[in-house]
C-alpha cells in the first residue's frame, strides 16, 4: 500500500499558480503567447468530453423530468392515468404514485408499519445502519490496524470486497444465508445457530430482519472503502499531539475520542456523505439478493422495477427523480465544498 | 522491567484479536464461495463446506468395531484401498459386510473376541465405508467450473453427459460450447468486449478535458468544472429512460457501442475530476519551457502530459474498468440477455437457481478472478485514485 503522503498527493498539494495569470514565468522570461492564448484551442480540447456528457447525463436528466408527468409509454400527459373515484394529483399524478402507492392511510398505525416496510422506510434504514456501520467498522479497524505488525495484509483483507461485484458479493451471502428445509444446513449461519442448539431462520425472506441481513453484506463491501480513506486521514495526524496526551496520562479511549476523532472530523464528513450517496443510488444487492420482495424494496431497485418490469416509463421517471432530488443537498454540498478548497489555492 | 514488557503485550491482545477476528469474518465467506466452487454437487448438497477441513467424522458403529484394527478413516485396511471404487461397490450392503466380517482371516475369526454389529450397525459401517472411499477418491473437482463455462444445466455433469451422449440440445460436446450465450465462456468475452473500450474512451476523453481545465486559460473555466463536480453524484437511475426510448429509436439496444458511449458519458465527470487534479500537480516551468522551445498544445499534451500522467491514467483505468466490469444496471437495461456479460448471467442465474449451487458459486467466481488480479497487482494505484477524490460508487 502507498504511503499516505504519496497518496494523497494529487488531492492536497494543488498547484498554486493554476489561475492565475502571471506576467513572467518562473525563469524570468515573458510568459509564452500560447499559454494566454484563449479562444477556440480549449474548446477543442474539451469538445469530446463535452458532447458525451451534455448527451448521457445532462440532456436525459432533463428528459426524465419532462418524462416523469407523461403516461406510461411517454405519448400523453400523466393527468389522463386518472381514473373516476380515485385521489388524482393532476399532472402530478406519477408523484402521486411514486409518493404515496406504498402507504396504508386507514389509521396512524398502519401508516407507520407501512411506511417501514416501504422502499422509503426500508433505503432510510439502509442510510442510518449502513452508514453507521461502514464508517464505524472503517475507523475502528484502521486505527487498531495500525497497531499490528500484518498491518498491510489485515487492510488488504478488509479492502478486498471492493474489487468483487456487488453480484458476486450477493452470490458469496445468499450462500451464507443459505436456509434448508432439511437437517443439515449447507449455509454458514444457520449451521451455526443449529450447531449451538438454536432454529434455523430463513434469513431473507423473514421481515424484518431481512433488510438487515442485506445491509450487513453492504458493510462487508464498503467498510475498506471507508477504512481506506479514514487509515490515509489518520496518519497525518502528529504523532507529538499523540505521544504529548499520553504523556500526559490519556487514555486510549481518551486520544481516541478528545483528539483524532476532532482532527478527522472533516474527512470523516467527506466519508459520510459520499456512502449516503452511495446507499442511494444503490441497486444491484437488492435485485440480486432478494429482488425487492418480502418487503426488501428500495429507491433505486423500485425505479428498475417499475421501468423495465412493469413497463411504465412516467412512474418509473417519478421515482428517479424522487431519488435525484433526495441526492441534491449533496449535490450541493459536493461543490460547496469544491469551492472552498479551491479558494485555499 | 520483565512484568513491564509482559503488561505491554498483555495490552496488545484484545485489538489483534478483534483484527484477526475481524479479518476472519471478511475472509470466510469468499472462502466459502471457492470451497464450494471445487466440491462435487452431492457434497454441496448433503454437508457445509467446512467439512472438508475437518478430518472424516468417525461413524459410531465404525469406531466401535474396526477403528482399533483398520485406522480412524479406514485408510490403514491393509487389504482394502478404500479409494478403489470396485472394493468400495462390492460391500453397498450390510448383509454383504456382515458376511464379510463373520469370515476368518489367516485362520482366525475377523472380529476375534468381539461381538458382531447388528445388521443395522453394519449398514452404518458399510454406509460409512462407502462414504469415506468417495471422499477420498474425489473431494475436489473441477467439473463444477467446466459445467458453468458452458453453460451446463442437467442433473449430471458436462462431462458425463457428453461422455454418454445425452447432452441438452443446446450442447455440442465440442470446443463450440466455450462459445453457447447461456454460458460464462461467452460472458467472459463479452465483458471483456464491454470493459476494454469503455475503460479506454472515458481515459482518453478525460486526458484531454484535463489539459484543457488544468493548463489552458478559457471563460467560465471555474463554472464548468464546478459543474463537473456536481455532475460527479447524478445517479444513473435518472439518465437510463431517455436513453434507452433512443437507443431503441436508433437501433443501438443490445450492441456493445451503446454500452461503451454509456460508459464513457457517465465516468466522464469523475474521470476529468482527477485528470485535471493531477495534471495541476505537474510542475509549471515544464510546460513553460516546453511553450518557449515553440512546442504546440498538441506536441505537449502528446510528450508531456500523456507520459507525465500514467500514474492518474493507471488509477483511472483500474476504477473504471473495476466499475464497468462489475456493473450489473447498464448491461441489464442496455445489453440484458442478447449478449450477457458475466454479471448478467450470475444474476440470472441465482433468480433462477436451476443449475446448483456448485455451478452458481464456480460462476461468480469466475467472474471475480479478474477483478481480483486487478485489485492485488495494482492495488497501490486503485488506493490512490479513491483518495483523491472517489465520490463515485
Amino acid at each position: 500500500m502507498a504511503t499516505p503522503q504519496d497518496i494523497s498527493k494529487p488531492a492536497t498539494t494543488p498547484e498554486v499558480a493554476v489561475r492565475r495569470k502571471p506576467v513572467r514565468t518562473s525563469s524570468g522570461a515573458p510568459v509564452p503567447e500560447i499559454m494566454k492564448q484563449g479562444g477556440l484551442v480549449p474548446w477543442l480540447y474539451l469538445f469530446p468530453a463535452l458532447l458525451v456528457m451534455s448527451f448521457f447525463i445532462v440532456y436525459p436528466m432533463i428528459n426524465t423530468i419532462g418524462l416523469s408527468f407523461q403516461n406510461r409509454d411517454g405519448t400523453a400527459s400523466a393527468a389522463t392515468t386518472c381514473r373516476e373515484g380515485q385521489p388524482c394529483w393532476g399532472v402530478f399524478e406519477n408523484y402521486r404514485y411514486a409518493l404515496t402507492a406504498e402507504f396504508n392511510t386507514s389509521s396512524p398505525g398502519a401508516f407507520w408499519n407501512s411506511f417501514w416496510s416501504s422502499s422509503y422506510g426500508n433505503t432510510i434504514k439502509w442510510i442510518v445502519v449502513m452508514v453507521f456501520g461502514t464508517v464505524s467498522v472503517g475507523l475502528g479497524f484502521a486505527v487498531l490496524a495500525d497497531r499490528v505488525k500484518y498491518e498491510a495484509l489485515a487492510k488488504a483483507i478488509l479492502f478486498m470486497p471492493m474489487a468483487i461485484s456487488f453480484v458476486g458479493a450477493g452470490v458469496i451471502w445468499k450462500f451464507v444465508y443459505d436456509y434448508g428445509t432439511s437437517q443439515t444446513q449447507i449455509g454458514l449461519l444457520n449451521s451455526i445457530i443449529t450447531s449451538l442448539g438454536g432454529q434455523p431462520v430463513a434469513w431473507l425472506s423473514t421481515t424484518p430482519i431481512n433488510t438487515f441481513m442485506i445491509i450487513l453484506v453492504g458493510i462487508w463491501i464498503w467498510s475498506g472503502f471507508c477504512m481506506t480513506i479514514l487509515a490515509a486521514a489518520l496518519k497525518s495526524v502528529p504523532d507529538e499531539i499523540l505521544e504529548a496526551a499520553r504523556v500526559d496520562g490519556a487514555t486510549e479511549w481518551t486520544v481516541f475520542w478528545r483528539i483524532m476523532v476532532p482532527i478527522i472530523l472533516p474527512t470523516i464528513t467527506v466519508v459520510v456523505t459520499t456512502m449516503v450517496i452511495n446507499v442511494l443510488k444503490l441497486f444491484d444487492l437488492v435485485y440480486v439478493m432478494t429482488g425487492g420482495n418480502f418487503q426488501t424494496d428500495v429507491i433505486a431497485n423500485r425505479m428498475y422495477t417499475e421501468m423495465y418490469k412493469n413497463f411504465n416509463v412516467g412512474r418509473g421517471t417519478a421515482v428517479a427523480v424522487v431519488l435525484v432530488i433526495a441526492i441534491i443537498p449533496f449535490i450541493y454540498y459536493n461543490i460547496k465544498r469544491f469551492m472552498e478548497q479551491e479558494a485555499t489555492r | 522491567m520483565k512484568r513491564e514488557q509482559i503488561n505491554k503485550l498483555l495490552n496488545k491482545v484484545p485489538t489483534h484479536v478483534i483484527v484477526i477476528l475481524t479479518m476472519i469474518i471478511w475472509i470466510v465467506p469468499t472462502l466459502g464461495l471457492l470451497v464450494t466452487s471445487l466440491r462435487p454437487p452431492e457434497a454441496v448438497r448433503s454437508s457445509g463446506w467446512w467439512t472438508v477441513f475437518s478430518s472424516q467424522a468417525v461413524g459410531g458403529p465404525y469406531a466401535t468395531y474396526c477403528a482399533e484394527c483398520h485406522g480412524a478413516d479406514g485408510t490403514a485396511i491393509p487389504q482394502a484401498d478404500l479409494t478403489n471404487p470396485d472394493v468400495i461397490a462390492k460391500y453397498p450392503r450390510s448383509l454383504q459386510l456382515l458376511a464379510l466380517l463373520r469370515k476368518d482371516i489367516n485362520g482366525q475369526p475377523h472380529m476375534g473376541d468381539n461381538p458382531l454389529p447388528s445388521a443395522q450397525e453394519a449398514a452404518e459401517i458399510a454406509t460409512y465405508l462407502r462414504e469415506a472411499g468417495q471422499e477420498a477418491g474425489s473431494q475436489f473437482t473441477f467439473n463444477n467450473y467446466i459445467d458453468a463455462l458452458v453453460g451446463y444445466r442437467g442433473n449430471n455433469t458436462y462431462r458425463v453427459d457428453c461422455a454418454a451422449g445425452t447432452q441438452p440440445p443446446d450442447l455440442t460436446c465440442t470446443a463450440r460450447d466455450i462459445l453457447n450465450p447461456r454460458g460464462m465462456g461467452r460472458a467472459f468475452i463479452n465483458s471483456l468486449l464491454v470493459t476494454i473500450p469503455a475503460t479506454f474512451l472515458p481515459i482518453l476523453f478525460a486526458a484531454f478535458a484535463g489539459y484543457a481545465f488544468a493548463w489552458l486559460d478559457f471563460k467560465g473555466r471555474f463554472l464548468l468544472f464546478a459543474l463537473l463536480v456536481g455532475l460527479q453524484v447524478v445517479p444513473l437511475q435518472m439518465t437510463l429512460v431517455p436513453i434507452s426510448r433512443f437507443y431503441a429509436q436508433v437501433g443501438l439496444n443490445g450492441t456493445f457501442l451503446g454500452v461503451w458511449l454509456f460508459h464513457t458519458g457517465f465516468g466522464m465527470p469523475y474521470a476529468i475530476y482527477l485528470m485535471r487534479n493531477f495534471l495541476g500537480t505537474l510542475p509549471k516551468d515544464l510546460f513553460e519551457s516546453a511553450y518557449l522551445d515553440g512546442a504546440s498544445h498538441w506536441t505537449a499534451f502528446r510528450q508531456l502530459v500523456i507520459p507525465l500522467a500514467m500514474p492518474a491514467i493507471a488509477s483511472l483505468g483500474i476504477f473504471q474498468f473495476l466499475w464497468v466490469w462489475n456493473d450489473l444496471l447498464v448491461s441489464l437495461v442496455f445489453l440484458g440477455g442478447t449478449t450477457p456479460v458475466m454479471t448478467y448471467q450470475i444474476s440470472n442465474m441465482v433468480t433462477s437457481l436451476g443449475s446448483g449451487w456448485q455451478v452458481l458459486t464456480a460462476a461468480a467466481f469466475l467472474s471475480m478472478l479478474l477483478p481480483m488480479i486487478v485489485f492485488f497487482s495494482l492495488q497501490r494505484y486503485f488506493v490512490r485514485g479513491m483518495l483523491a477524490g472517489a465520490v463515485k460508487g
